[in-house]
């Protein structure tokens, strides 16, 4: 009898790209519902119009570069990069901010590179990164939380002011009034301004640690990220590290100057930390892959993370952080292999 | 005896679907005597053996049909039964590497007749000679049972030279559906044991620690009875993991010492043998029996009944699938080995050899059941996830040596160590975007070697050129000096004779031999002048 023949193993995981990326998304769920009670329907809209022209751009330019759309669109990270970069940008932002920012996720950092696999930055932070460089203002109005005193715009009103302006129902003044910079930038301003740290805690409705809305959104996306931890998704050297070098970057310089510098609490749960942590820095393409180097990885971007925020002119800096650090990756990842079995460097005798 | 025991960890290893109680329900099974057997002449790692046999020969079963040259690595061939010699040509085998190769084709005569070829039975071994066991260890064709093949004799006898500390025992067993090593346990325990007891005897080592996966608790049970009144000899039940059957994952598992890279089990004062090596050990001094026969696993959804058979060396798969049921409807694939690291064959007519442990009969879905790599899922780009890293025993980065080799940057794939990978397959069978990464480094690895063996010849060719420089230029010196020294004694001679002259008066009209030469060079220069003259007038 004749048999066809074929090369080991013949046998494999049943795991697939797929369902690693169906679990960041279920992972998300926690951290996008916290955000939709502070925020309401703005977050929504963000990132289902997000997943949209995501998966547009993404058919346009498989299409343009001639491979497969099927495998390549249920693969799901289109899906996720939309939703990171979604979380992102304020609430009730002008639709073509998404849509300029998508394109230079999509098309530009990720299919232009060569498409899933071999793009060197992470596509959901550069588009935020050039969002941020050109378009300032749209990027930094946040709306209130609950907005006016518990009030948040309905659906209706909400597409609206996303498609239509804020001009529709208001007036430069009003909505100037009802948005506002985050904590994270707010706090900037202040200390810039001459405060003390701990004045500006007492004098602003800024809850425990970090401001109302964000201590409560940070903490669910800790809870995300510890349960893909859980699951093995991820690993725990980047989030971990990264969140312990800032920590101590803190530490140092609040223990040096602590009325000019925020706390490390503070640093941890404002601003995009735990969703940079956990989901961001951990994207695996661009990412380092070597234990060693995981751990370098994720401390210097918290590293930078702290310097940016600190001595930067950007109200955030994970985007930063990370794309510095992506750059870097390949040279870490070459100093970093580890030690090989048998190999004789470590062991003497 | 068992003492607690203390067992380390090697990094990675996965848990594929183990498939092994198939073919344990079924005691071992003879196969009955089929009509040929074709024996592949080479069926180790070595040299290739030299032929004592010729077409049309009647051999008696235990005959040496091919015999091994002294201080060769190799081993020698017996005639698995008796009958004749029908043709010695080309056949296919099962190889990873060669499709065919020379076979002995042999016409059983159905009276698997001895003769007198059976070698002398050493009931009393712990009596007998060491250098008398190792002769018959030599003579015995024993090899490692284990799937590699490596000749017994070359790795006792170094062993012995050198002396060891520790005797690992593989009875992990790790590769999926494979049983013949667990059947082989619980029914020939004591064989087992006396197998050991031969090498302890031989080696000497302070301890012997059998390595059993823990998945098979009748064979820890047997082999545990058996070895009760021997102290030096330790029974451990090791984790399932794959794959910690490999010898180097196994004596990191039993001793916490890793063999270098490059280097060998010896290095560590370590010698580890297959169980069913040792078994095989035992009938050869004990019975007298050389290795004509193994205990092979017939298995898989591609097979009636799945069991283990023991059978003669050069059974052709056919047969043994007889034995076992015949073929299933599913049977689309044979491998003989395990689903990690077996090989496919194309033709059931490919006979079994002495590494044979599994012939694996199944259907692609089956093997794939849990998921469906090579099939209908489709290849992904890698995304450096990590879990290919995580899974590596060997501690590598599959997913850099991946990249560097899909840009045929094959330096850097050196540099990170391809070399130390040992195509277990765990990558594989972990990565989620179902890259065949194995393939790649078989490639890879065939590639560097073809670069290496382009090198060498560059070098020879560069050492040859570099000798002709060197060998002109020491000829060049050679001649150079007879040339001074020729001068020197030239000098000499003038001196002396300067000497001489002015010894004798000064006057060199008394020289004869100054004369001769000078009337000498006035003939050639007449005879010069004269031929001048005439070609001027020839034209
Ligand atoms: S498991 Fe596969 S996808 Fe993941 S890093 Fe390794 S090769 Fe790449
Ligand atoms: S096949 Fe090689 S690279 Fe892959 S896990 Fe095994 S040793 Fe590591």
């Amino acid at each position: 009898m004749e048999f066809e023949t074929d090369s080991s193993p013949f046998t494999g995981s049943t795991s697939n790209i797929a369902s690693i990326m169906r679990q960041v998304l279920y992972a998300l769920i926690p951290g996008i519902a916290v955000m939709f009670f502070f925020y309401g329907w703005g977050v929504l809209i963000n990132i289902i119009l997000a997943i949209v022209i995501a998966l547009s751009f993404e058919v346009i330019s498989l299409w343009l570069r001639k491979r497969p759309i099927k495998p390549f669109l249920s693969d799901y990270s289109a899906v996720v990069t939309a939703c990171l970069f979604a979380l992102t940008i304020p609430p009730l932002a002008p639709w073509w901010i998404l849509m300029v920012g998508l394109f230079f996720a999509i098309v530009i950092a990720k299919h232009l590179y060569g498409g899933l696999g071999y793009n060197p930055f992470n596509p959901a932070m550069i588009g935020f990164a050039v969002l941020i460089v050109s378009f300032p203002l749209q990027m930094t109005q946040w709306i209130q939380p609950h907005f006016m005193d518990g009030y948040l715009p309905s659906l209706l009103e909400s597409l609206h002011i996303v498609f239509n302006g804020f001009e529709v129902f208001y007036n430069l003044d009003q909505w100037d009034a009802m948005t506002m910079a985050t904590p994270l930038d707010d706090v900037k301003i202040e200390l810039k301004a001459g405060h003390y740290f701990s004045e500006i805690m007492q004098t602003r409705p800024y809850g425990l640690v970090s401001g109302k809305a964000w201590e409560w959104i940070s903490l669910s996306y800790l809870i995300g990220g510890l349960w893909l931890l859980y699951k093995g998704i991820i690993n725990w050297r980047i989030p971990v590290s990264l969140l312990f070098a800032l920590a101590m970057t803190a530490t140092i310089f609040g223990w040096i100057e602590p009325d000019t510098h925020p706390s490390s609490l503070f640093h941890l749960f404002s601003g995009a930390t735990m969703l940079g942590a956990f989901f961001i820095a951990t994207d695996p393409v661009s990412a380092s892959t070597t234990p060693r180097g995981q751990l370098f990885y994720g401390a210097s971007i918290g590293f930078f993370i702290y310097v940016i925020r600190t001595w930067g002119n950007y109200p955030d800096a994970v985007a930063f952080s990370v794309l510095i650090m992506n750059m870097s990756v390949p040279m870490i990842d070459y100093f970093t292999q580890p030690r090989v079995f048998g190999a004789k460097s470590e062991k003497k005798s | 005896m068992s003492k607690e025991q203390k067992y380390w960890k090697f990094h990675g290893g996965v848990h594929p679907e183990f498939h092994k109680k198939e073919s344990t329900t079924r005691p071992i099974a003879t196969l009955k005597l089929p009509k040929r057997l074709i024996i592949p002449i080479q069926q180790h790692i070595g040299a290739i053996p030299e032929l004592l046999v010729k077409k049309g020969d009647y051999v008696f079963k235990g005959q040496m049909i091919a015999q091994m040259h002294k201080d060769q690595l190799g081993s020698t061939l017996h005639a698995p039964s008796s009958g004749t010699i029908a043709s010695i040509e080309k056949h296919s085998i099962p190889h990873p590497s060669t499709l065919e190769d020379l076979c002995i084709e042999l016409i059983l005569d159905g009276q698997d007749d001895w003769g007198d070829c059976q070698l002398e039975a050493i009931k009393d071994f712990e009596q007998c000679d060491n250098t008398k066991l190792l002769e018959r260890i030599e003579n015995a064709g024993l090899v490692g049972l284990g799937g590699a093949a490596f000749p017994s004799f070359v790795k006792v006898n170094s062993s012995v030279k050198q002396g060891i500390e520790t005797l690992v025992i593989n009875a992990a067993e790790c590769e999926p559906y494979i049983t013949c090593d667990d059947l082989l346990m619980r029914e020939r325990a004591d064989e087992i044991i006396d197998g050991i007891r031969i090498l302890i005897k031989l080696l000497n080592p302070k301890q012997c620690l059998i390595g059993i996966e823990d998945n098979k608790p009748e064979a820890i049970a047997a082999i545990q009875q058996a070895s009760k009144s021997f102290d030096k000899i330790q029974v451990c039940a090791i984790p399932t993991l794959y794959p910690s059957g490999g010898e180097k994952q196994l004596i990191k598992i039993l001793t916490g010492k890793e063999v270098a890279v490059g280097g060998i089990a010896l290095d560590l004062g370590i010698l580890c043998h297959n169980v069913a090596t040792c078994c095989a050990m035992y009938k050869a001094i004990v019975k007298g029996e050389p290795l004509i026969s193994r205990i092979v696993t017939i298995t898989g959804d591609g097979v009636k009944q799945p069991k283990n058979i023991e059978a003669l060396i050069g059974t052709p798969v056919s047969d043994l699938v007889a034995q076992a049921g015949g073929y299933t409807s599913k049977a689309q694939r044979l491998i003989m080995g395990g689903p990690m690291m077996g090989i496919t064959l194309s033709n059931d007519n490919t006979p079994m050899v002495k590494a044979s442990n599994c012939f694996l009969v199944a259907s692609t879905a089956s093997l794939q059941q849990a998921h469906s790599i090579h099939a209908s899922q489709a290849q992904m780009p890698c995304i450096r996830c990590g879990k290919c890293m995580q899974a590596c025993p060997a501690k590598l980065l599959p997913q850099q040596l991946y990249w560097h080799t899909q840009a045929k940057d094959f330096e850097r794939v050196a540099e990170h160590k391809l070399n130390s990978c040992i195509e277990c397959g765990c990558c594989d069978f972990v990565c989620p975007s179902h890259i065949p990464l194995v393939s790649y480094f078989r490639f890879a690895k065939s590639e560097i070697r073809a670069q290496e063996k382009l090198l060498e010849k560059s070098n020879l060719s560069r050492k040859r050129h570099e000798f002709l420089e060197f060998r002109k230029a020491r000829e060049k010196q050679e001649r150079d000096e007879k040339r001074r020294k020729h001068k020197e004694a030239l000098q000499k001679k003038k001196a002396a004779m300067a000497a001489k002259k002015a010894a004798n008066g000064g006057t060199s009209a008394n020289d004869p031999k100054a004369d001769a030469i000078k009337a000498a060079l006035a003939r050639v220069k007449a005879k010069k002048i004269a031929r001048e003259a005439q070609v001027k007038s020839g034209h």
